[in-house]
């Protein structure tokens, strides 16, 4: 079969790439357990590679295990947590294992959707960074057979005082838009937030969501020997070399030198790139793919084969190169973007030439299938790695982490925070704060109605994407608040899958599944892993009472900068259904006369509090308990009310509370609101403590009784709070006029970035 | 009315020109691969669609410009056939000489995604003249490179001779005279930056592209 090898060479680079070899004057340094901690592996797990083959292996074989082995696609350290994780039900069809989770929508389609984070290349290189990101996460998609359909973000950065976070948010933002727009696929939302924590370690997590249809899901399973390997897409130079070792590693100052291992990319390929495969994916020509993501052609191959119980063999000289004199260490540790592995159907090649062809992409054929359970790479007439896939693979380490119970911060008792002089002020500061200011600078500069399929605009709870020639559409949405996380792990991972089960409720879908982004510090450390730890139990907690499975996920280590942690951040991301896009609600659909309800209980619940944050510069107490029942039960007479059409208006209650909901769905709305709050509460309280299982719903005024009464008898608390209408935003106490409010909600962001609107 | 999308490499709104045509006239376009070298028998109209055609490599729509269909593409104009260039498209017909003037990067130097507010300018189009009486539709955009420049003269030129087409209220990306499209010197040739194809949806509420397709299919 080998002499078959080359036979797809579409551009004829791959036989130039084989001349260039020949030149090559690498003098690999020797193996010693040095090389090896110089690699990221501890000295005994050096020791058990060793010990698993009987010798000691070459440079190249190093280099494999090293990546292998790296926490970034081990997970090494989370692994046996993530097992807590809910993975199943009723409409799971893959969960997490494949590039991206796979849930059943109905009418003989799936949704296909992950979320990866970018974090280390995007604090060193943010453009090239972020666009990567993008780039991966789009991969890890359309790799499963489906047409990606949308993009999300869930982004941190530093304090917005500190020196670089300017040029990081322009940076990112540029990035993900600069992929995502020209790839073609609309960035339909995000979170973005900034706390001093991640002035050393900023995250970048993206998320992508496709459609397949149900019986076109392709998987990497490479089953079967002898079949040939296709390689397709950009040639391998020696970018990112390592890339996955450095996202294992803490940063220190002056890992800015570390530019060099940011991978470049390119969206015109990869818009080819999902082209090309998904023509080919319909001709029943692939029996397994995996796209070259970190770790490149090592982790493709090896996943492929370890996964279909067979074996790989791969001739390196014909892998397409774009530097001169590669050796197989570099070829398998690159991670140049926009690759693709595949394992074609025997005699298949000729229909999958033809498609490369059209698309202008650079394939060939390396090597093939064996049955042998072994890895084994030829280069210039040489065997430079023969391992068995095991170790590198299924029997890579796993580490019961020792971890410390993470503190929990005490209650905050509410009576000592005093009353604001002025609570229509107050407002206005938390609504111009940085983290609940205007995203508009950032999102405008997403393509988010490419496609067509775009429903709305964004600031809402949950972006909603038509699923295509059709009324059904995907709600999604990407949430975590990461104060709630660092004063109780638990209580916030629970909270992060609350407040994405409101998201979708409040829009009328019902929710799904989730995708999770664990971003955390250094696993190594207890006291660290103690908040892993406790955070997945919370996660896993939720889910469960929620249903909504976790099937893919990405955990992020070693965020740390000079031995400071971030702020434990395990962002998630959810998707929902929405059986008829006419039966959807927004939070700008609020009419003039509408009354405004509260769903859910209010106790005023200050701890963790944005508030508390912004207005008396405290960072402390318990944040704000979440009672899954009380959430299950709301939530589904929300998305009842939304779904059956008695709603203008809807809009979750989370960050800011009350008043900030409110005045969101003012801005959005166009006018404002007068407040009748009930009078046992303190005002400030009502309007800023951050309940949970809160909705805030506009209601026709006819319609309020009905509502009233069914809330009743399904038990969920409701009250109303207001009439919507008028110029301003008026309680009792306070009053704002919602151009000042619009001024200011709308003036941070531009006025920081300097940049004015555009 | 027959009408032809053309597919570039890179192109990523031919599928919602596509769907904006078979949407308004009820038949679906032909969908023209880049190498091809002629159009489908009696195509009436060739829409050059929005995106990143060649990755917008050397300069935006400057190798598209180039490519094998454009020589079919001004034949047919040459002809009288209707062309509508968008986004992409408008800059790949300012590189093909077909329409004058050029789109360079936005004043602000950022990419945007936003709707905006267009005067029709000459109602008496073959593309506008679907609007009747109104003067005013929202549209999106959505580029970086969107600024449209041209020499003085050929501006006062393009006004005098009511070639522009549209004009943007509250200029996004710094376009000289505030242009947001123009026509060809016989009318047959609209290049516009705004997406008319994206607002031809009823279920999202977003139709004032509608009219542009709709008075195409009365012209034709």
């Amino acid at each position: 079969m080998t002499g078959a090898a080359g036979a797809l060479e579409v551009t004829g680079d791959a036989a130039k790439g084989r001349a260039m070899s020949d030149t090559r004057t690498h003098a690999e340094p020797a193996v010693t357990p040095a090389l090896a901690a110089e690699f990221g592996l501890k000295a005994d797990e050096f020791d058990r590679i060793v010990g698993r083959l009987g010798r000691v292996p070459n440079f190249t074989e190093l280099g494999l295990f090293s990546v292998m082995w790296s926490e970034h696609c081990s997970y090494k350290s989370s692994r046996m947590h993530l097992r807590k994780f809910p993975t199943t039900g009723p409409r799971v069809v893959h969960g997490p294992g494949e590039n991206a989770g796979v849930v059943d929508i109905g009418e003989g389609l799936v949704a296909v959707f992950k979320m990866e984070s970018h974090n280390h290349p995007s604090f060193i290189e943010p453009y090239q960074g972020a666009a990567t990101g993008v780039g991966g996460i789009l991969r890890d998609v359309f790799t499963m057979g489906a047409r990606p359909i949308a993009l999300m973000n869930a982004l941190r950065f530093g304090a917005p005082s500190h020196p670089r976070t300017r040029q990081l948010v322009a940076g990112v933002v540029a990035g993900i838009g600069g992929y995502g727009n020209c790839v073609g696929v609309p960035t339909v939302g995000g979170e973005t937030n900034f706390h001093p924590g991640y002035n050393g370690n900023i995250l970048v997590n993206a998320m992508a969501v496709g459609v397949a249809r149900a019986d076109g899901i392709f998987t990497s399973a490479a089953r079967g020997a002898g079949n040939p390997v296709v390689y397709v897409g950009a040639k391998t130079g020696r970018d990112g070399i390592h890339g996955a070792t450095m996202a294992s590693a803490e940063f220190e100052d002056g890992d800015e030198d570390k530019r060099p291992t940011v991978q470049v990319g390119d969206p015109f390929l990869e818009k080819l790139l999902i082209e090309a495969c998904l023509e080919l994916m319909a001709t029943d020509s692939i029996l397994a793919i995996q796209d070259m993501g970190a770790a490149g052609l090592t982790s493709s191959s090896v996943e492929m084969a370890s996964k279909g119980g067979s074996g790989i063999e791969l001739e390196m000289d014909h892998v397409p190169q774009r530097e001169q004199g590669m050796s197989a260490y570099e070829m398998m540790l690159s991670e140049s973007q926009e690759r693709m592995l595949m394992v074609l159907r025997p005699g298949r090649e000729d229909d999958a030439r033809r498609i490369f062809e059209k698309w202008g992409l650079d394939a060939a054929v390396i090597g093939r299938t064996t049955d042998t359970g072994r890895i084994v790479l030829r280069h210039c007439g040489e065997v430079v790695c023969d391992l068995p896939l095991g170790p590198l693979a299924d029997e890579a380490p796993l580490y019961d982490r020792p971890w410390t119970e993470p503190p929990v911060q005490p209650p905050f008792d509410p009576v000592v925070v005093p009353p604001p002089a002025d609570a229509g002020l107050a407002l206005l500061t938390l609504m111009s704060s940085p983290d609940l200011a205007s995203r508009r600078w950032i999102w405008e500069q997403y393509d988010r109605s490419v496609m067509g399929d775009t429903v709305g605009e964004p600031g809402g709870d949950a972006a909603i994407v038509r699923l295509h020639a059709s009324r059904r559409a995907l709600a999604m949405t990407t949430d975590v608040t990461p104060r709630y996380v660092a004063a109780d792990p638990r209580e916030g991972g629970r909270q992060a899958i609350a407040e994405a089960w409101r998201n979708l409720n409040a829009v009328g879908a019902e929710p799904l599944a989730v995708t999770d982004n664990l971003n955390f510090g250094n696993p190594e450390r207890p006291e660290i892993m103690g908040q892993i730890v406790r955070a997945i139990e919370g996660l896993a907690e939720a889910c469960r009472a929620l249903d909504m499975p976790v099937v893919s996920g990405n955990v992020s280590l070693y965020n740390e900068t000079s031995g400071t942690a971030i702020p434990p951040t395990p962002a998630v991301g959810a998707i929902g259904l929405i059986e008829d896009i006419a039966r959807t609600a927004a939070i700008g659909g609020m009419r003039p006369g509408d009354a405004l309800v509260l769903v859910g209980e209010t106790t005023g619940w200050m701890g963790s509090s944005l508030y508390l944050r912004e207005i008396l510069g405290r960072e402390e107490g318990a944040p704000p308990p979440v009672d899954l029942e009380a959430e299950r039960r709301n939530g589904v007479f929300v998305r009842q009310a939304v779904r059956a059409g008695r709603v203008n208006a809807s809009h979750d209650v989370s960050d800011g509370g009350l008043g900030t909901c409110i005045a969101e769905m003012c801005l959005a709305s166009g006018f404002g609101a007068s407040l009748q709050l009930p009078p046992d509460i303190p005002v400030h309280l009502m309007l800023f403590g951050e309940d949970q299982a809160r909705y805030v719903l506009a209601v026709p005024a006819e319609r309020v009784d009905a509502l009233v009464a069914d809330a009743r008898n399904a038990g969920v608390a409701l009250i109303v709070v207001g009439s919507a209408g008028g110029a301003d935003i008026e309680f009792d106490g306070g009053r704002l006029s919602l151009a000042r409010l619009r001024d200011a909600h709308e003036g941070w962001m531009p006025a920081w970035m300097g940049t004015g609107s555009a | 009315m027959k009408a032809a999308v053309l597919v570039f490499p890179g192109s990523n709104c031919d599928r919602d020109a596509h769907d904006a045509l078979a949407r308004v006239s009820g038949r679906a376009p032909a969908m023209v691969w880049h190498r091809e070298t002629t159009l489908p028998a009696g195509t009436d109209l060739v829409v050059v669609p929005g995106g990143f055609s060649y990755g917008d490599y050397l300069r935006s729509g400057a190798m598209a410009a180039r490519a094998p269909v454009m020589a079919a593409v001004r034949a047919h104009a040459a002809r009288g056939g209707l062309v509508l260039g968008i986004c992409n498209g408008f800059q790949i017909l300012t590189e093909a000489g077909m329409l004058p003037g050029a789109l360079t990067r936005n004043q602000g130097l950022l990419f945007f995604n936003r709707t905006v507010t267009l005067d029709i300018v000459n109602p008496d189009l073959p593309f506008t003249a679907g609007y009747g009486a109104r003067r005013r539709i929202a549209v999106p955009i959505a580029h970086h490179d969107g600024r449209y420049v041209a020499d003085e003269a050929t501006l006062d030129r393009l006004e005098g001779e009511g070639q522009v087409a549209f004009r943007y209220v509250g200029n996004p990306n710094g376009s000289m005279r505030d242009i947001a499209g123009v026509v060809s010197a016989d009318r047959r040739v609209l290049g516009m930056m705004p997406h008319p194809e994206r607002a031809c949806d009823r279920d999202l509420g977003r139709t004032d592209g509608w009219p542009l397709f709709e008075g195409l299919m009365a012209t034709a």
